[in-house]
């Protein structure tokens, strides 16, 4: 196994982890300190992937902007802020979105592994510019050639900021 | 490394998103599993585009193409900012009219 193969595995186990506790945890605010563990990860798996824009975006606008907002969240609805036993649904609602999460897993391990066999991604020997994920090479990317989907992106985080001013205003 | 041990990851990470929504009482919680899912296909399209990149560079094409996975990817984390916005203001508003965020006492449609 390659060095990277034993920092993937690593990582995944502590993604899948703190992504049971997100929706198992009895602590709210526990559950938003464990989403970060789930985007710290992922912002390591994109450095294993060698796209260092990527990593560096997921921090800044995951961990240093959503979390942020689902702990002010947190706080202005006043939740317990102890374990509480009042987050989850009934039982039998829970038995069924298990059965449901498992299916899907069942059926998209059965896809992927039937589809990808074993396709490789070889990024042993090539550098961050041949594989077209350098911050200079995305940015040109995003201003050329989508450059009328980046503002029409710009115009939706507009439109949900005064959207959210809308509703959350007290008046 | 595989392509699938990513595409594996992300597919777990997507289910336990998926129990999340529906196992979930709390508005809060359902957003933080909607996280989870849209993160999870963040790994994908990075994890697509590491894979062609390789294969451009190694066929000589222009890896600048390889650069639509990143950005696709970019856009999913703004529309994941807006949702989480719009999102939190209305469970505070569902807070302020009902003292309460249980989203199944959202019933007012029932006949």
């Amino acid at each position: 196994m390659t060095a990277q193969n034993v920092f993937f595995w690593i990582i995944a186990v502590i993604m899948v982890v703190s992504a049971i506790r997100v929706v198992t945890t009895k602590n709210v605010v526990h559950a938003a300190l464990w989403l970060i563990g789930v985007l710290a990860g992922a912002a390591a798996q994109f450095i294993l992937l060698a796209s260092e824009f990527m990593a560096v975006t997921q921090v800044l606008v995951y961990i240093g902007a959503i979390v942020v907002l689902f702990l002010f969240g947190i706080m202005l609805t006043r939740a317990e802020l102890g374990t509480s036993d009042d987050l989850n649904n009934d039982r039998t609602q829970r038995i069924v979105g298990g059965v449901v999460a498992i299916g899907l897993a069942a059926v998209m391990a059965f896809v992927l592994g039937k589809e990808f066999q074993d396709d490789k991604i070889e990024l042993l020997g090539t550098t961050t510019f041949s594989l077209g994920q350098t911050t200079s090479q995305v940015s040109d990317s995003i201003f050329s050639t989508y450059l009328v989907p980046f503002e029409a992106a710009s115009v939706l985080l507009l439109a949900a900021l005064i959207g959210a001013i809308v509703l959350a205003r007290r008046d | 490394m595989l392509i699938n041990q990513f595409l594996f990851l992300a597919a777990i990470l997507f289910c336990i998103g998926v129990y999340g929504v529906l196992a979930r009482k709390n508005g809060v919680m359902v957003l933080m599993s909607i996280e989870l899912i849209l993160n999870a296909v963040n790994i994908n399209l990075v994890a697509f585009a590491a894979m062609w990149g390789a294969k451009a560079s190694e066929a000589g094409v222009d890896p600048a193409a390889a650069t639509t996975g990143p950005v696709f990817a970019l856009f999913i984390i703004a529309v994941a900012a807006a949702e989480v916005g719009v999102g939190l203001a209305l469970i505070l508003m569902l807070f302020r009219n009902r003292r309460s965020i249980d989203i199944d006492e959202l019933d007012l449609m029932k006949g």
